[in-house]
Order: structure tokens, then sequence, then C-alpha cells
């Protein structure tokens, strides 16, 4: 089957390869590109572990076709730092212990990203509605909310 | 409806191959439609075309894309005050479309329910509607708001109710080299209102095992009823329109029990089957319950 040509712009960084039409976004990340940060959880959408920023959205790249993605902007985790410092996100990650096996985290954080980018003072309601396409069945999103709420500067009780 | 998950391919979730187009023209499109024939499918978001084929055995052996078609994506208002909504447009700008919360909030609504925000920035209008699943959320807003869709074919531009739009399951009235290119609404009716609700076991991520649109127009202080319509999905093969509850309000001062009556004559009305979300007794229980809180809601936002 014949490779197409696509160009993106990933981490900032102008990004060309070729692919069959067949592949995914998820899938040129992590092998191609070996951004193995982004992970493959369901393949249809539901958990969400395979979050990235397209164009400023976030969306589930397990069912973004590479040549979709052709001509856009993708942030991926490994994106977020910069400079070795880590984002806010991560740092209240960190020190709310909202991350256990970590799996789900990639996401997850993207996912939190896009929801103080475009509403930077969420409700507790909010941040949870933001991250509903997240699944992680380790933490019970408690601490995650607390992380968030933390960044945003909003004071979660109990 | 296809294979089991536990069906899945050996290679787990790897698609298929396919050949990919991306004409550049709508009449391109359309032509390569024509060319392709049944083989060809079109993607929009992929949202549901790609799960489909992954635990659907959907394996089309062409894909045509969209993405060059940015000019049906985008919501504009009409001089008249109606709506003219791309095909392309994602579900998560119809969310957060200021004129549409504003004028036709049912839109929104509705949208807002549809997967995560991550579906919803990759999903369309018209690929939900094109989908045509029976529970398709999109759908019962637009019909009661008597929506029409712009359908992009050979001949040009032709134009069919979004009520008449659904054939069955998955089936619409596009023929295969026919491309939805927008929805059309009309100008919002004085003293009118729309609400959308539906259940769904999960508070997020789930599909609608009823949904109810209702939309009225009442009088203010006669609280006289002088249009009501109201759509029902995923209990019968397409999304339909509950003509006798609407016939029930029309015309009369609205009260509870002219609303409870309303919501037992739609119960009437529906089709629904068992399947693995709900029996078709709970989908007519949550009927008249829907049916009765949609109508409900609509009124509250008028008065």
């Amino acid at each position: 089957m014949a490779k197409e040509r696509i160009q993106l712009v990933v981490n900032g960084a102008i990004t060309e390869l070729l692919t069959e039409p067949q592949r995914t976004l998820l899938e040129v990340l992590r092998e191609d590109l070996g951004l193995t940060g982004t992970k493959e959880g369901c393949s249809t959408g539901d958990c969400g572990a395979c979050t990235v920023l397209l164009d400023g959205r976030p969306v589930t790249s397990c069912l973004v076709l590479a040549m979709e993605a052709d001509g856009r902007e993708v942030l991926t985790i490994e994106g977020l730092a910069q400079n070795g410092k880590l984002h806010p996100l991560q740092e209240a990650f960190i020190q709310y212990g909202a991350v256990q096996c970590g799996f789900c985290t990639p996401g997850m954080i993207l996912a939190a990203k896009a929801l103080l980018d475009e509403n930077p003072h969420p409700a507790e309601e909010e941040i949870r509605r933001g991250i509903a396409g997240n699944l992680c069945r380790c933490t019970g999103y408690d601490k995650i909310v607390r992380a968030i709420a933390a960044v945003s500067g909003l004071e979660v009780d109990r | 409806m296809g294979s089991l998950p536990n069906e899945k391919d050996k290679e787990g979730y790897v698609l298929r191959r396919f050949r990919y187009y991306a004409p550049a023209t709508l009449e391109e499109a359309v032509s390569l439609l024509g060319e392709l024939g049944d083989g060809g499918k079109l993607i929009a978001g992929g949202t549901d075309l790609l799960v489909q084929m992954r635990e659907r055995g959907l394996h089309p052996p062409y894909l045509v894309s969209l993405k060059n078609f940015s000019q049906l994506r985008g919501i504009g208002v009409q001089a008249d005050g109606g709506l003219r909504i791309g095909a392309l447009t994602y579900l998560r700008d119809l969310e957060r479309s200021e004129v549409i919360r504003q004028r036709f909030d049912i839109i929104a609504q509705a949208a807002s329910l549809i997967g995560s925000v991550q579906i919803r920035n990759t999903a369309t209008v018209g690929g939900n509607l094109c989908n045509a699943a029976p529970s398709a959320d999109m759908a019962p807003p637009l019909i009661a708001l008597e929506a029409e869709a712009v359908i992009f074919g050979p001949g040009g531009e032709r134009r069919v109710l979004l009520e008449e739009f659904f054939l069955g399951p998955g089936r619409t009235v596009l023929a295969t080299n026919e491309i939805l290119a927008a929805i059309l609404v009309p100008p919002p009716l004085p003293h009118s209102a729309g609400t959308y609700l539906r259940h769904t076991p999960r508070q997020q991520m789930d599909i609608a095992v009823v949904g109810v649109g209702a939309v009225l127009q009442v009088e203010p202080e006669s609280r006289r009823c002088q249009v009501a319509r109201i759509a029902l999905g995923a209990v019968a093969p397409t999304p339909i329109r509950a003509k006798g509850a609407e016939a029930v309000l029309t015309g009369q001062a609205i009260t509870d029990e002219l609303i409870e009556e309303a919501a037992q004559r739609a119960v009437q009305e529906c089709r629904p089957i068992s399947d693995v979300r709900a029996s078709a007794q709970f989908r007519r229980w949550l009927v008249r319950v829907l049916t009765r809180r949609a109508v409900s809601s609509a009124l509250a936002k008028i008065s």
C-alpha cells in the first residue's frame, strides 16, 4: 500500500513523515516519532488515555487518522514541560498524589490543560465534566480534581 | 449489529488497509463517490466510523475525506434569523456557540451530552446525523425545530426535511454520491423554547436509552400552546415525531394534566425494542417521564 506524505507540527517542531493511510495519529506519535507518553487504552475513544491537543483542542488520537492530522498542530505530554521545567499541572499532580500507575496521567493532564486554557477558574463540577473523557482506574479521581483545582486556585472542601 | 467486542481481529485494533482520497472540491468529491460506488465511505470526524471499523466488522476499501471542506464548517445566522449550520461543524462548537445557546438552546443541550470533550472536538453534527443511529442525540432537537438537511449531489443542492431524512438504523435518504452539506434551522418562533433530555445509565460518555426533544410556542399570558413539536430518539428504527402528543397540546392552555396526557400519548406512538441497554417496557416508561419533563422544561423557559 502506497504511503502518503504528511506534515504536522508536533510539540512545536515541523515534522514530515510518510505513512499508510489507515494509521492513526496515535500510532504515528508512538511508533514513528517515539513519543510513547500518549497511551493506547481502548482504541475506541472511550478512555481518553490517548488524549493529545490538536490545534489546542483535546481529542482522542486513536480515532484521528494521521491523514486527518496533516497540516495541524499536535501537543503531546512530552511537549508540556519547557526547558526541563514542569508545567504547573505536572507539579500539582505530583504534589497532590494524583498519579498512581500513571497510565491515564498524560491524557488526563492534557485534558486538564485544555480545560484551564478555556476556563481558567472552573468550578469543581466543571473540572469533573472537563475530564469526564479520561478514565482512571487507580485514584478514584479525588486527588486529580484537587490537583487541577489547586492550579486554578479553587478551594475544594472535604 | 455486527461482531461483538470479543470477536475483534486477532491483530487487535489495527485498522485494515484502505485507499484514502481527499478531494479538493465538492464536485470532485461527488464525482469520486459516484465512481467508487458502494465501496466508498465518507469520513468527517471519524468517531463513529473508526469504531465501526474496529468493532463492527466494517472494512471499507476506500475512504473519502471531507477535510478540505472548511466551507462546510461553521454556524451562520441567516437574514431571517434562522441558522445555517455546516455539516462539518464540531459538536463542541455547537455546545459553546453563543447564538445557539441564546436562541436555539436545545441544540447546544443535545451537543453537550454526546461523548466527551475529546469526542465533541472531533465529531461533527453531520456525522451524527448521517450515521443515523436511532439514538442519535442531534436528531430529536433538530427535528423538533423543523430543520432541513441541505444535500449536495451531482445535480447540485436539494433539501429534505430532517424528519424525512432517516430511513432506518444506519440508513438515510443520501445516495452514495451525495454529501450532507448543512442543516438549515428556521428562525425561532416568538415566545418559544426547547429542551432535549435523555436517559443514560452513566452520567457521561453514554448512548441515549431514550431521547426526547420538545419545542413549544406558548402565549405567555393565556398559556395557550400555539405550536408543539415533540421528537423521540431510540424508540423506533429512526428518530420520530410524536404528532399525537403534539396534537394534545396544540391550541390548548397547558396544564400539568394536559402535559401528562401528551406524555402518555407519546408512549403510544413509540415502537421501542428491548436490547442490551433497556427493555422496551422501560423505554416506554422513560418516554412518558422524559416527555413530561421536556415539555415542562420548555414551558418554564418561555415563562
